[in-house]
């Protein structure tokens, strides 16, 4: 009984920290029919910048508490300097290209963004605790957990609900849900399409810096972490189909169970399941869970 | 085809310039360099090692050493580091290799901490008969599986770091009913982990596996672990995690209170210690992969190289800086050696191989025995120990040493035969 | 009514003319040779390698002109590699050109199976599930020890037709060995690119529905490429595994597979040569990016990738065209 509970909580941390980490990716791809390998980069970035100032901020005797909303600051300031920068400076000329193109540059972008990140901040692994025990933790039968993973489980779920809440309530989000169907038509009825093109690149990429900033103070930052966050956050969301957010929460939980149940029962298998599972998906539905209906142009 | 011409007539030409004639006594020994300056191996081995090669090669030049070593360079000419980073595929290291060895025509080679990349490097070192000596890799197999005349290894391998920390375990806790691990699941987790559960059986045959977790080299998401070992209830957690991987494991174990649950061993625990002092508790096992660090004798060896390191780097060196460290002490004495046996000529590689093979030498770390391998792999006595903060400051206490023997096979055994057979001599 | 092709388009030679391609690909094999042959070692190592990674881009050629980026080459390269390796390791076998013919097969086998399910895909999906795979091995060979996990197993020096080179002729003969088998691929992709099927291979990019309409199958013609691009891969990874000695799981790491799709990109599909210019540009880039500096060397390679991708989107051959044509 306590292993079955402990499976359920892991996964649902795992999954929360899944999904904060893949909606960004998911996101600018259904918008703007990127597969955006920087994702990778903003989500180091912002694990990098959040360990770095709350740390400075930190030995210099700042409050606490206030290391919260420091990450959350890291993480804009990443977001509103990188991202427009990218989008307005390099992207914006080669949405006229091939989907597969444009992924392509992304990734020398992402190749760029390492080494910069490795000049920045030298090859030692960084670390920010104080955040990650401050909040103390809650037990349940023989286990411990920190209250700060709730913290992130919150996180998952107001950026989930948020978004959702956002695309279907409000003006903005129907304005961008026409974008999302058909940027011509939605250039010609007077939307300024590059504005939110723009705006959803940058939100996309602060979601994501914001899922490394808060997972910071749980590890230590070290330059290869935006590698696996691709492959990880790639798998969600094809398994959840891309564009979906809905899939990518369903993607989450599909992963962060699994590799859960595998951990606590089957230890060995955990090296690939993950894309075992996204292989299977594919398999049985080459587009994805929840994919978005697409009308073939002829 | 047009660039690959040029190409091919600029290199032709630049291997046609750097022929150099080494008829002077006292021109300089050119000293390849390899050890991972990127990448997640660089923080916590590659530059701390490197650091340790230019602070070494300058010591040694300025004639600054104490006895034995006092003669400047290696028998009186100067050394030149070539440094080549170790990063990217076993293809590219080979290729590396080759181009340090026909293109920079380097007189030795010193460095590798990829275990893969050693096992890929012996036999381009046999082929192109170029002295090389690899100072960090773990895995056993170079030498259990293969012999080689040109290549030397002057650190022990990884087997004697998980039969130390099995042993240290019976000692302090010689009831355990149960140990589990975690280590990452590539080959030196994987090899660690079999090593000590290997011991363990043969140690304390009562004790049970509890779990055994290998999450994916730099996974840094440990949480769905951590539960596992905390709900296995075992008295004994092992783990070979290193870097980036350790820290997160520490930063994320301490809060759920793993290290109150079981007595954690942490085989590279050395790295780690100081920089996450107020995260470790009291009463952790740490290792250092061999007497070094914490562990290093208190003699003038130890305080020359730890003081002038700790002086030029402001950190202190670890296991990474001292078996460089010991690497070039090793050549030296062996060319020292050859040197003198030629007239004091200076030796051919051949001549330096032949003084190589079997010797004992000195280091910051204790002395060095050339005993396995037919004279090519070195041992050493290993040391473990637990944390204790004293007035706020992170120290050893406990330490206990076990002889070089009882951590490393004997000579034309196999490390995994060796455990699985009770450590029969 | 076959569709009229623009003289500018760099990737389709106009009919009439002779076949000049074939005797151009001769010569260029051949002075590679001669003047490799009096090359320093090093070089020859390098170049050694470099054919043989241009021998996988060669495989991509044909999956890139239907548009479709498989970034899971990795797969056949690393099953290639691995299959020679153990065929040396577990069968003693020592012949380099049955090494090399094992590992094109294997490949084979393996890509007629799996070719079925990835010729129903396109686009991005098409290049996910590749690399999804090509983890799939890299995660199967890390858990098996057996097979020495990450730190793979050296492969014994190679026999050719039961003579075994010596030490400083080993070189020249692997030399000699890529060259042909590298000359004889692009001559045959050539060759392949000329038949209905492979004409229909560029005919998908511009418009895959039409050309259903007509009648042709489109999964056919990628099915067949894809079989055709992992046999390649395979054999590149045999000789890899042969000129290295040593074998990881590395070879099946999806950074693996961008490392030959961007050698693909840099020189561009319009030519056989290209994916051979491109392996040995990378190679030096790589070489060059290495020695300058560790920490930037990631850097120097995004760099470079993006100035090609929007400068000379059809890679450098094209300026070859462009010189030609004025």
């Amino acid at each position: 009984m306590d292993q079955l509970v402990a499976i359920c909580i892991d996964g649902v941390i795992y999954s929360s920290w899944l999904f904060t980490s893949a909606i960004g990716l998911t996101l600018i791809y259904g918008v703007m029919k990127i597969l955006n390998i920087t994702h990778g980069s903003f989500y180091a970035l912002g694990a990098y910048t959040a360990a770095s100032v709350t740390g400075t901020l930190l030995a210099r005797g700042m409050e606490p508490l206030l290391s919260y909303l420091v990450l959350l600051g890291s993480a804009a300031a990443v977001a509103l300097i990188v991202a427009p920068f990218l989008e307005r400076g390099l992207l914006r000329f080669m949405y006229v290209k091939d989907e597969v193109v444009i992924m392509l540059i992304t990734y020398a972008c992402f190749l760029m963004l390492e080494d910069a990140i490795k000049l920045i901040w030298g090859v030692d692994p960084y670390f920010v605790a104080e955040p990650y025990g401050l909040l103390d933790s809650f037990e349940i039968g023989s286990l411990t957990y920190p209250n700060y993973n709730l913290l992130l489980i919150g996180i998952a779920a107001m950026s989930g609900l948020g978004l959702v809440y956002v695309l279907n309530r409000t003006r903005v989000g129907r304005l961008l849900l026409a974008v999302i169907h058909d940027p011509e038509i939605s250039r010609a009825m007077g939307v300024n399409v590059d504005r939110f093109y723009l705006v959803t690149f940058s939100f996309g990429a602060f979601l994501a810096a914001m899922a490394g900033a808060f997972t910071a103070p749980t590890l230590s930052v070290v330059p290869a972490m935006g590698v696996d966050i691709i492959v990880l956050s790639f798998a969600v969301v094809v398994i959840g189909g891309l564009g979906s957010l809905q899939g990518a929460a369903v993607g989450a939980v599909i992963v962060g169970l699994v590799r859960s149940v595998s951990i606590h029962l089957a230890p060995e298998l955990e090296l690939f399941v993950i894309y075992f599972v996204m292989a299977l998906v594919l398999a049985v539905r080459p587009r994805g869970l929840f994919s978005i209906a697409e009308a073939r142009k002829i | 085809m047009k660039t690959k011409l040029l190409t091919l007539v600029a290199s032709f030409s630049l291997a046609l310039i750097t022929t150099t004639s080494q008829a002077d006594e006292n021109a300089p020994i050119k000293v390849g360099v390899v050890t991972f300056l990127s990448g997640p191996a660089a923080g916590p081995f590659g530059v701390p090692a490197r650091n340790a090669a230019e602070i070494t090669a300058e010591l040694l030049n300025a004639g600054k050493a104490p006895a034995p070593y006092a003669q400047k360079g290696f028998g009186g000419a100067p050394l030149q580091l070539v440094l080549v980073d170790e990063a990217g595929s076993t293809t590219t290291q080979v290729t590396e290799f080759r181009n340090l060895v026909q293109r920079a025509n380097v007189d030795v080679v010193i460095g590798y901490i990829s275990s893969g990349n050693c096992l890929a490097i012996a036999p381009v070192a046999e082929e192109l008969k170029k002295l090389t000596v690899f100072f960090d890799c773990g895995t056993p197999r170079i030498f259990e599986d293969g012999s080689y005349k040109y290549v030397f290894r002057t650190s022990p391998h990884a087997t004697m770091d998980s039969v130390g920390a099995a042993l240290y375990a019976k000692d302090v806790k010689p009831n355990a009913k149960k140990f589990s691990g975690i280590n990452q699941n590539y080959a030196w987790g994987q090899d660690s982990w079999s090593d000590f559960e290997g011991s363990m059986k043969q140690l304390i045959p009562a004790a049970q596996v509890g779990t055994s977790q290998m999450p994916k080299l730099f996974a840094g998401q440990y949480g769905a672990e951590i539960s596992a070992l905390l709900a296995s209830g075992s008295d004994i957690v092992h783990t070979s995690f290193w870097d980036g991987d350790l820290e997160a494991f520490i930063l994320q174990a301490g809060p759920r209170g793993l290290f109150k649950k079981s007595t954690v061993i942490l085989t590279t625990g050395e790295t780690a210690m100081y920089k996450l002092a107020a995260q470790i508790p009291d009463g952790v096992i740490i290792g250092a992969r061999g007497p070094f660090g914490v562990f290093a004798p208190n003699n003038e060896l130890n305080k020359w190289f730890s003081s002038n390191f700790t002086d030029r780097y402001n950190v202190p060196p670890n296991y990474a800086a001292y078996q460089m460290t010991q690497s070039f002490l090793g050549v030296k004495t062996a060319w020292e050696k050859a040197q003198a046996a030629n007239g004091g000529k200076r030796p051919t590689p051949e001549q330096v191989i032949s003084a190589f093979e079997g010797i004992s030498f000195e280091s910051p770390g204790g002395k060095v025995q050339m005993s396995l391998g037919k004279g090519h792999q070195a041992v050493m006595e290993t040391a473990y120990g637990m944390t204790k903060k004293v007035s706020g400051k992170m120290t050893v206490e406990k330490v206990k040493r076990y002889p070089a023997e009882t951590v490393n096979p004997p000579e034309g055994i196999k490390s995994a035969d060796w455990i699985k057979n009770g450590f029969k001599k | 009514m076959s569709a009229q092709k623009e003289p500018s388009r760099p990737d389709e030679s106009s009919l009439p003319r002779a076949d000049s391609s074939v005797t151009t690909v001769l010569t260029i094999a051949g002075a590679v040779l001669l003047l490799s042959l009096a090359a320093p070692q090093w070089a020859k190592f390098l170049l050694t390698i470099a054919l043989a990674k241009g021998l996988v881009v060669l495989g991509l050629l044909p999956q890139m002109r239907t548009g479709l980026v498989s970034f899971g080459q990795a797969l056949y390269y690393c099953l290639g590699a691995y299959a020679a390796g153990l065929a040396a390791k577990w069968f003693a076998v020592s012949d380099l050109i049955l090494m090399i013919f094992i590992g094109g097969s294997l490949a084979a086998v393996l890509a007629l199976v799996v070719g079925v399910l990835l010729s129903r895909y396109r686009s991005i999906f098409y290049g996910l599930l590749s690399l999804a795979l090509s983890m799939i091995l890299y995660g199967l060979l890390v858990k098996t020890e057996a097979l020495g996990s990450t730190d793979g197993f050296n492969v014994a020096p190679f026999t050719l037709f039961g003579y075994r080179p010596e030490q400083d002729s080993v070189r020249n003969v692997m030399l000699v060995v890529v060259t042909t088998i590298a000359t004889v691929s692009a001559l045959v992709i050539h060759r392949h690119l000329r038949t209905p099927l492979g004409r229909m291979t560029t005919a998908i990019r511009d418009n895959e529905i039409r050309l259903e309409y007509m009648g042709a199958s489109a999964r056919r013609v990628i099915y067949v490429n894809y079989v055709i691009g992992a046999v390649l891969a395979g054999i590149g990874g045999a000789i890899v595994a042969a000129a290295v000695g040593h074998i990881d799981p590395e070879m099946a790491y999806w950074t693996m597979s961008g490392e030959f799709v961007f050698m693909a990109i840099l020189a561009g599909t319009a030519s056989v040569l290209a994916p051979f210019l491109g392996a040995a540009i990378f190679s030096a880039i790589h070489s060059f990016a290495f020695d300058v500096s560790p920490n930037t060397w990631q850097m120097i390679l995004g760099a470079s990738l993006l100035l090609v991708i929007v400068f000379l989107p059809d890679g450098l051959w094209s300026l070859f065209r462009r010189a030609e044509r004025s």
